[in-house]
């Protein structure tokens, strides 16, 4: 079937089965940020926009987002480097495959809540797992990205 | 110094934060490529009495559907090791007699992966049952036999097959039975360390395609490049040199992929079919098709007299190494050499077997034994620390090896010549962690309310740097055209940051510029051999390498100024970017790299070193647990959790403190709630993200972390390693912490509620 979606401003016709789910949809039309990390819908590393809102990407159909506006990390570079240099002061990238889904989840939180304690950031980001860093340096950083914001 | 020491950024780190597409199914080289999936056995011991692949090879799609019949016959090894390697040859590519739910038993490849999952229901399989051995603590001398036919082995690994077992370990120093008689308190724990999955994120991958030049180019997620070239040749029964293995960035590894886990598999299917090929395990493979961290039962005894002076380590332990003995004999081995040379001994031992059961394989997980043996050994010492009445940290602090003691367990000891400990701040780690966590405040305990209670509790660890007068690793700089130079080494970064740490060691020695030395390790044609990503061996093996190329690189860079000043090196001055002579006189390193690549130069500056240890110099943790204990529901929280290392000097400090709060969580999930369990008839439960729990952000957030650096001369700029050490203490540290908190001495890993409360319970009568 054919899909209309928005990907990172561009309108794109996708072609997807009727039962694929949208990570799949989008690595193959070549949004290769978006990391698969489990079949359960349970690590995050999929975490795109649909709308503005993240969602994951492997538990969301891809007839589901038809006429709908996507954003992946490559439509959000700008806002991802600027984010880099926080990550790369606290050397918190390690092996990096979680990153593209934690990055969308932290530059959402960013717009969706405003001065978050420790403990919100906790709670906002619990979905998105990490098993390199035990995330502290990534919390020490998203701290002080969102410090630097204010 | 410039580079060293310094919070250099991660040389990848901005293109992994922006999701640049750099990992192994990113790097798509091919249209058409097959899609590979595995038939796989649903029982733990069966034989194939018939299989029928004609009804999937009849789809439209399928190219292949390959059985034990179709596949090179021949016994191999996958476990990433040296030649000749240690762990027996126990594995076929397909074999008719399957040993653990998930071995493989047919290959698909197809056009596309609903195609190839529809083949594999096509595929008919008649099985005769074996009854299997599920039971480590039955598995010696079971009549059920995980390989009826004893395989080969390289060394006298003690593999006996025909009683289940696959390797055999037996160290003494002294007569332990004799000195533990004489001993005035003898702690004795049975321990039991469960089988832990690595859980990386990214799933083990691998895509193969044919090149110009009738090459089987191999792309992989590994960190054992050479290790699966050599392994793929013996399989594939073609030469090393037709073989190309790229192993772009990974999405994390912890030693499952220092085997060769999925490599195999497409490049047979490329070798038969000539066509491109892939294979991506799921999540659910991942887990249950792979390796895990072997699960042990452990026996320790701790002898000393009553001032506290430890006359004897006795520890006796079985390895459950799953139904393939991948790196069986040598994690076996490194659970008492890792662990013994930690303390002065009049006498120690080491001993058991590895043994074959029904389950998914186990292979290497950092800390690749020591992590089992810590927890004994620690968990004792704890114990003994309670029967003489001495607080755990004296206790440690008295018997500790200092800089310049030997022990004839410690790696690169020789029969009558025990290695030496060159470097060692583990005592002055102690007492910083002590300070951080409020030792002398807190211990044993604080008491909240009626509800809550805080135990504290503490563990020591050493690990290796390398393996001694095993592990060589070679790395070649060289000087470009427009004078920046190009660091070429193969020490396989998973993402704990080896490029960066070699390129600081490079720009320390070369004196330029970090900017001005670009470094590639990904693919084996171009760079000199290196055994791999473990071992933590990429600083001190790979970083000695790198600084010996780089001194040869400044040898020869003033050679040729020199040469080109026509003057003699003697009158040169090296000075980076700028080389001058006594004359005043100077030339620029952009000139010396333009000229060499001009007619008037004709050369090219290619520098080598390398570098292999006749010592492993062991890095140490001291770790320190706050554990707050709901006494209502037995629930653990790890409310604080002080780690402080000596990796000698600190090559970088954001990269190591890092690597020590990863591998902190790492083993506070061992120790709190990882356990991959099996179902009664042989199959993993624990096989998704929601079965199988891995730390998440609101477990905790209290891991804090020092550096103590010794000095350790035959490292690099005094370095040691780091990356496994770090798993060790927190299981020990929070079972001791636990049982400051409540009483309950949790022997058995992972220390649930269950288990804490129903010992509460039971030692409340």
């Amino acid at each position: 079937m054919l899909v209309n979606i928005t990907v990172n401003g561009q309108k794109r016709e996708l072609t997807a089965d009727p039962g694929e789910f949208l990570s799949e949809t989008l690595r193959k039309a070549g949004y290769l940020s978006v990391k698969q990390g489990c079949d359960t819908g349970s690590c995050g590393l999929c975490t795109v926009w649909v709308d503005e809102k993240p969602v994951l990407s492997c538990a969301y159909l891809t007839a589901r987002a038809d006429g709908r506006s996507i954003t992946t990390i490559e439509g959000v570079q700008k806002e991802a480097e600027a984010f880099a240099a926080f990550m790369a002061d606290e050397g918190a990238e390690q092996c990096g495959y979680c990153l593209s889904g934690f990055v969308m989840t932290v530059l959402a939180m960013e717009k969706e809540l405003k001065d978050p304690t420790d403990e919100e950031i906790q709670h906002y980001m619990a979905g998105c797992l990490c098993r390199c860093t035990g995330y502290m340096s990534q919390t020490r950083a998203v701290k002080k990205y969102l410090e630097s914001k204010k | 110094m410039k580079y060293i020491g310094k919070k250099i950024h991660k040389s990848d780190g901005n293109a992994l934060v922006k999701g640049l597409p750099v990992y192994t199914d990113d790097l798509g080289i091919n249209n058409n490529t097959l899609i590979i999936k595995i038939l796989r056995n649903p029982h733990p011991n069966a034989v194939i009495k018939s299989i029928d692949v004609s009804e999937a090879l009849a789809m439209d799609g399928v190219e292949c559907a390959l059985t034990y019949k179709d596949v090179p016959d021949v016994y191999f090894t996958l476990a990433g090791q040296s030649y000749p390697e240690p762990s027996a040859y126990d594995r076929r590519v397909l074999d008719r007699h399957v040993r653990y739910v998930g071995d493989e038993v047919a290959i698909v490849a197809a056009v596309d992966e609903k195609t190839a999952l529809k083949a594999l229901k096509k595929i008919h399989v008649e099985y005769d049952v074996l009854e299997p051995v599920l039971d480590l603590d039955t598995a010696l001398d079971n009549k059920a036999l995980v390989h009826p036919v004893q395989p080969h082995t390289n060394f006298d690994i003690g593999c006996d097959a025909s009683r289940n077992i696959a390797s055999t370990t037996y160290t003494e120093q002294g007569n332990v039975d004799e000195v533990l008689k004489s001993c005035d308190a003898v702690s004795g724990l049975r321990c039991r360390t469960q089988a832990q999955a690595h859980a990386m994120m990214e799933t083990y991958r691998a895509s193969v395609a044919i090149d110009y030049n009738g090459r089987l180019v191999v792309t992989s997620s590994t960190q054992i490049p050479f290790h699966v070239r050599r392994h793929l040749s013996r399989i594939l029964g073609i030469p090393k040199s037709m073989i190309k293995i790229i192993k772009p960035r990974l999405g994390g590894g912890f030693g499952g992929k220092q085997t060769a886990t999925a490599e195999l598999f497409p490049a047979l299917v490329t070798h038969i079919t000539k066509k491109p090929s892939k294979i991506i395990y799921t999540r659910h493979e991942t887990f249950s098709c792979s390796t895990s961290r072997h699960a042990m039962m452990l026996d320790v005894r701790l002898g000393a007299d009553r001032n506290g002076r430890i006359k004897a380590i006795d520890i006796h332990s079985f390895s459950d190494t799953g139904a393939y003995g991948e790196h069986a004999p040598t994690v076996f081995y490194v659970v008492g050499h890792k662990t013994l040379p930690l303390y002065h001994s009049e006498a120690c031992r080491y001993y058991g077997h590895a043994l074959y059961t029904n389950k998914m394989p186990a292979g290497a997980l950092r800390g690749y034994g020591a992590t089992q043996g810590t927890f004994a050994q620690e968990s004792a010492m704890n114990q003994l620390s309670d029967m003489l009445g001495i607080d755990p940290c004296e206790l440690r602090l008295m018997n500790l090896l200092d800089e310049g003691d030997v022990h004839h367990e410690l790696d690169g000891s020789i029969p009558g010549n025990p290695a030496v400990l060159k470097s060692s701040a583990l005592k002055k780690c102690i007492e910083t962690g002590k300070k951080m966590i409020g030792w002398d405040e807190k211990y044993p305990r604080v008491v909240i309310d009626d509800r809550y209670v805080k135990g504290y509790g503490m563990a020591v660890t050493m690990q290796g740097s390398g393996i001694a007068k095993i592990d060589t690793a070679t790395a070649f700089i060289k000087l470009n055209d427009g004078g920046f130079f190009t660091l070429i080494h193969s020490a396989s970064d998973m993402g704990q940051g080896s490029d960066t740490v070699l390129l600081q060691m490079a720009a320390e020695v070369l004196e330029v510029d970090i900017k001005n030395i670009i470094v590639t390790s990904d693919d084996i044609d171009t760079v000199p051999y290196d055994p791999g990503a473990y071992a933590s061996s990429g600083t001190y093996v790979t970083g000695n390498a790198v600084i010996a190329a780089a001194e040869d690189m400044k040898r020869q860079i003033t050679e040729t100024a020199a040469r080109m000043l026509h003057t003699d090196a003697e009158s040169i001055e090296y000075g980076g970017d700028v080389i001058r002579s006594k004359d005043g006189s100077s030339i620029s390193l952009r000139e010396i790299g333009e000229k060499l690549c001009g007619f008037t130069g004709k050369d090219q500056l290619i520098a080598k070193g390398t570098y292999g240890g006749d010592t492993s110099p062991p890095p140490f943790v001291a770790g320190f647990a706050e554990v707050t204990v709901d006494t209502e529901t037995g629930r653990c929280a790890v409310t604080d959790f002080c780690a402080v290392a000596d990796c000698g000097t600190v090559i970088n400090e954001n990269l190591a403190r890092v690597q020590l709060e990863g591998g902190i969580a790492q083993g506070i999930g061992m120790a709190l709630y990882e356990d991959v369990i099996y179902s009664s008839t042989g199959r993993m439960a624990t096989d998704t993200f929601m079965t199988y729990k891995i730390p998440c952000r609101k477990d905790f957030n209290c891991i804090r972390t020092a550096f103590e650096s010794s000095y350790e001369p035959t490292g690099p700029f005094g370095a040691k390693s780091l990356g496994e050490v770090v798993i060790n203490t927190p299981a020990p540290a929070i079972a001791h912490a636990v049982y400051n908190a409540v009483g309950v001495r949790v022997t058995e890993l992972p220390i649930t509620p269950e288990k804490v409360l129903m010992g509460m319970l039971k030692k409340d009568g």
